[in-house]
């Protein structure tokens, strides 16, 4: 079996964050960087297909070099090959990344493609649906639990109340959610494994971008300021008052 | 004349449909256009009268004998038809998983953009656009091109207000489908069995994050939940750590929570948990490092180590109860 896993370098943030000068980007001066979460979950599910049906994975990401560093992650975790599709480092709509993607992946063929449900920072829940599209593939978005047997895959979305319970016939696309998987750690002789092998190199050309970003701006701050109504155990009775006052209890 | 896509579970209307029509009103207003709805899915007639009440001039049921449960594709396909047929300005739908599913969908088929999660609408040649990023700690102001403009609009952003239309009608559209456009769909639903009330619809939440250091250490917070007839959840280092099923989590890659009172123990206050819980209308700290950011986001705080004060809070509450 032949998996792929899309994945994107975003600000690790933590706490909070500063914009730039021009307002189009986060400042990332002081900032590591990450696999999106969602997308950490999809390299553990690609490796952990592979572990169960053999065949090979690969990891794919749209970025500046600097996003090799998050392809060593995947590679270093077992996925085998890489490929970076280099641009300058700016922004593409998930329109202009989801046609770079099908261009690079369309002599290849892949049983399974996988996507994170949506990224960290850009938030488009769609870049999965697009490739899909293109490439005339059924897409299951927000999955949780993913079986494959045989031409028939059943992946499982978390809904209000329950569960609700696909089959697609393969090769398929699917956008995975947190959950799905506990990401491994890579180990040492993966780190140094992932270091002798090699990423595939593509410099796409952007398309026509049609959701043109102005620039970014901080929602407005909460005003007010905490009020700290003790320390240590002494304070239980006066959060029970606050509670009171509150009205969550009588 | 702007499309707005409602969503419902088998004739349950979604709040976030409601809010939507609220932001489309004001959006068509100027634009001197009115707000249509396409209904799809099991018993989504029953939705018509309730969506004149909120200013919904006509109803399109989009019928197929295969509509049921949710099948994206298909029903992606019939929006664009009905899309081809009605020529709408602007399509939008709520900015939930499906809502953002489908628009995605309906964009890739028509080969536009879409954007996902907008919070503010500025019309024009252009449309503006603000939208939410990083799950709403930040938002950026973009354009969209192409018509019809396509985007979601991001859950309680707006209060939805009812509005009635002066004028209603409701049209079956019937969309030519094939077999072939089931291949994606819902074949089975699995109910949860997990009793008590549920994270999103609860009014008290007690969170735990890295604080609570082990699965036992989540016991008092039951405790505690349980006597404010709330649930418990978790910041992302306590379902990563296994101490929390990952249906617990709360933030960005996991549950939105709205409660009136939100406790939060041993949680630092990343901005990834945060943003799960924007609903909130209170906030109580507990947590031992006073420099931690959930501090200067909290209504309440208590400094101290948790594993002290739950215990003598659940203590304290008793007794109160018990007066």
């Amino acid at each position: 079996m032949n998996v792929l896993v899309c994945i994107k370098r975003v600000p690790d943030t933590g706490a909070r964050f500063e914009l730039t000068a021009d307002a189009q980007e986060i400042d990332t001066r002081n900032m590591e960087y990450a696999i999106s979460p969602h997308e950490e979950c999809a390299v553990e599910e690609a490796i952990r297909l592979v572990e169960k049906h053999g065949g090979s994975a690969t990891v794919l990401t749209l970025g500046s070099e600097a996003a090799s560093e998050q392809i060593r992650e995947a590679l270093a975790k077992g996925v085998e090959r890489g490929v970076l599709l280099e641009t300058d480092g700016k922004e593409w709509d998930a329109g202009a990344t989801a046609q770079a993607i099908v261009e690079a992946i369309r002599a290849t063929p892949f049983d399974v493609i996988l996507f994170g449900n949506e990224c960290a920072d850009a938030g488009n829940y769609q870049v999965g649906v697009r490739v899909a599209q293109q490439l005339g593939l059924p897409c299951v978005t927000g999955i949780k639990a993913l079986e494959i047997n045989g031409g028939m895959a059943q992946a499982k979305c978390e809904v209000a109340g329950g569960w609700e319970v696909y089959e697609v016939p393969m090769p398929a696309v699917f956008t995975v959610k947190e959950g799905i998987n506990t990401p491994r750690h890579p180990s040492l002789r993966g780190i140094m494994a992932a270091k002798k092998k090699e990423i595939g190199r593509v410099k796409p050309t952007q398309p026509n971008v049609q959701l043109l970003k102005k620039r970014l701006k901080k929602p407005p701050e909460r005003s007010g300021k905490v009020e700290i109504l003790g320390q240590g155990k002494e304070a239980a009775s006066a959060i029970v008052a606050k509670l009171k006052e509150l009205g969550v209890i009588q | 004349m702007i499309l707005a896509v409602m969503e419902h579970d088998r004739g349950k209307i979604v709040d976030a449909s409601l809010e939507l029509l609220t932001l489309l009103r004001s959006l068509a207003q100027p634009m001197n256009a009115t707000v249509n709805a396409a209904l799809m899915g099991k018993d989504a007639e029953t939705i018509a009268p309730l969506l004149m009440e909120h200013g919904v001039t006509k109803v399109y049921l989009v019928q197929n004998e295969r509509f049921v449960d949710y099948a994206p594709e298909a029903w992606a396909k019939g929006l664009v038809h009905l899309i081809g047929a009605v020529r709408p300005k602007a399509v939008a739908a709520a900015g939930t998983d499906r809502g953002n599913e489908l628009m995605a969908r309906v964009g890739a088929n028509l080969g536009l953009a879409m954007a996902a999660n907008c919070t503010e609408l500025r019309p024009g040649e252009r449309l503006g656009v603000t939208r939410l990023r990083w799950g709403g700690s930040l938002l950026e102001e973009a354009e969209l091109i192409g018509e019809p403009k396509l985007f979601t609009v991001a859950p309680h952003v707006v209060a939805w207000e009812a509005s009635p239309a002066r004028e209603f009608s409701i049209k079956e559209f019937h969309p030519s489908l094939e077999e072939k456009d089931f291949r994606v769909r819902v074949v089975k639903r699995i109910e949860s069995e997990k009793a008590g009330v549920s994270l999103p619809d609860a009014k008290v939440v007690v969170g735990g994050g890295r604080g609570v250091g082990s699965a036992e250490g989540f016991q008092r917070l039951e405790e505690l939940a349980r006597l404010l007839g709330g649930a418990v959840g978790g910041s992302r280092a306590a379902t990563n750590n296994n101490w929390r099923p990952h249906s617990d989590q709360i933030g960005q890659t996991g549950v939105q929570i709205a409660p009136d009172l939100y406790i939060a123990c041993g949680i630092s206050g990343a901005i990834q948990h945060m943003v799960g819980c924007k609903g909130t209308k209170r906030i109580l700290a507990i947590n031992k490092d006073p420099e931690a950011p959930i501090f200067s986001r909290a209504d309440y705080g208590v400094i101290g180590d948790l594993h002290e004060i739950v215990p003598a809070l659940i203590d304290e509450i008793k007794k109160a109860k018990a007066r």
